[in-house]
């Protein structure tokens, strides 16, 4: 094959993950299982292959923990909020789409943003800029502009939280700038 | 045997029940949003989303009545799988329905897309001069 292979060490997070998936299915984390599952993630790898995703290479899990916790906290509370305007406000409720362009310009981080900010009720990924990484978002009960800006608040703080996780050196050394200046 | 067996079971019995409760309530939530709200975007986060929800509170809970280790990791991949999907799913859907427009405009407080996809939409009819049909972006 003459297309260019990723190191080992990029492709281990995929292989490590299959064999999860594998010993969950089978519902068994015997030894041998698991050497079973490893084959065939590696086998399933080098057969059906696709673009690697870039990694930066960093993941910081004491960052990673409480982000976890104040997703879950907050896909709770907006799973309540959007039950309220569904009962309260229904066909009467404002909505808006707004732009918000981010910092990051790796795919990987622009697609976390996205499926973080899509996955907590009320707001919804309708685009996106990948060459000005821009996400374009729906969002429910957007009245007026403050709504808006606190609406692009959030998107840029939920970017921040991922890049604090898993962003690279150099994305995480932008952000710390921005936060003292 | 433990002498509070007993009492350890009736707070996991409990703390199941509330959490099927409430994860049932969500998707009745995502069913009156169905219903009430006025356009297909709108609709799409009720569709989509309380659900996540409701379904890491129902799979806790049979996790939790279960008592064996060994579903807790098919639940967590169950629930991760939703978590990779959802998104796309709704993105996909939004996305088609901006731009078949099945929105109500007068219904959005600001509209900041709208320019854009004109715009784009114009790059690539000037660009085929046989009508250009494709789709704009």
């Amino acid at each position: 094959m003459s297309r260019q292979r990723i190191s080992l060490r990029q492709e281990l997070p995929l292989l490590v993950w299959l064999v999860i998936v594998w010993g969950a299915l089978w519902q068994d984390f015997s030894p041998g299982n698991l050497l079973f599952g490893a084959l065939l993630a590696a086998a399933v790898a080098r057969l059906f292959y696709l673009p690697p995703v870039e990694l930066s290479g960093r993941f910081n899990v004491l960052r990673a923990v409480p982000f976890a916790v104040m997703f879950i906290g907050r896909v709770a509370a907006a799973s309540f909020q959007v039950f309220y305007l569904a009962v309260a406000q229904g066909p009467k409720v404002t909505n808006a789409v707004v732009a918000v362009p981010l910092r990051s310009h790796s795919d990987l981080m622009v697609t976390a943003t996205g499926h973080v900010i899509s996955l907590i009720p009320g707001s919804l990924v309708v685009e996106v800029d990948r060459s000005t990484s821009t996400l374009y978002i729906h969002g429910l009960n957007v009245r007026n502009a403050d709504d808006v800006l606190k609406l692009r608040t959030e998107v840029r703080d939920t970017e921040a939280g991922l890049i604090r996780v898993m962003g690279t050196k150099e994305e995480l050394a932008a952000l710390n700038q921005e936060v003292a200046a | 045997m433990n002498p509070d067996a007993s009492t350890v079971d009736t707070v996991i019995d409990a703390v199941s029940a509330v959490f099927m409760i409430v994860g049932a309530v969500m998707s009745l939530a995502a069913a009156i949003g169905l219903l009430r709200f006025p356009d297909l975007m709108s609709r799409m986060h009720s569709a989509t989303k309380p659900q996540v929800l409701g379904l890491f509170l129902l799979l806790a809970a049979v996790g939790l009545q279960l008592r064996t280790w060994w579903v807790w990791p098919v639940l967590l991949v169950a629930w991760i799988f939703q978590l990779l999907t959802v998104p796309v799913s709704a993105h996909m859907v939004g996305r088609a329905g901006y731009r078949t427009k099945h929105l109500h405009k007068e219904l959005l407080s600001s509209d900041e897309l709208e320019a854009v996809v004109l715009k784009a939409a114009q790059a690539a009819r000037d660009a085929e001069p046989d009508g250009g049909n494709r789709a704009a972006g």
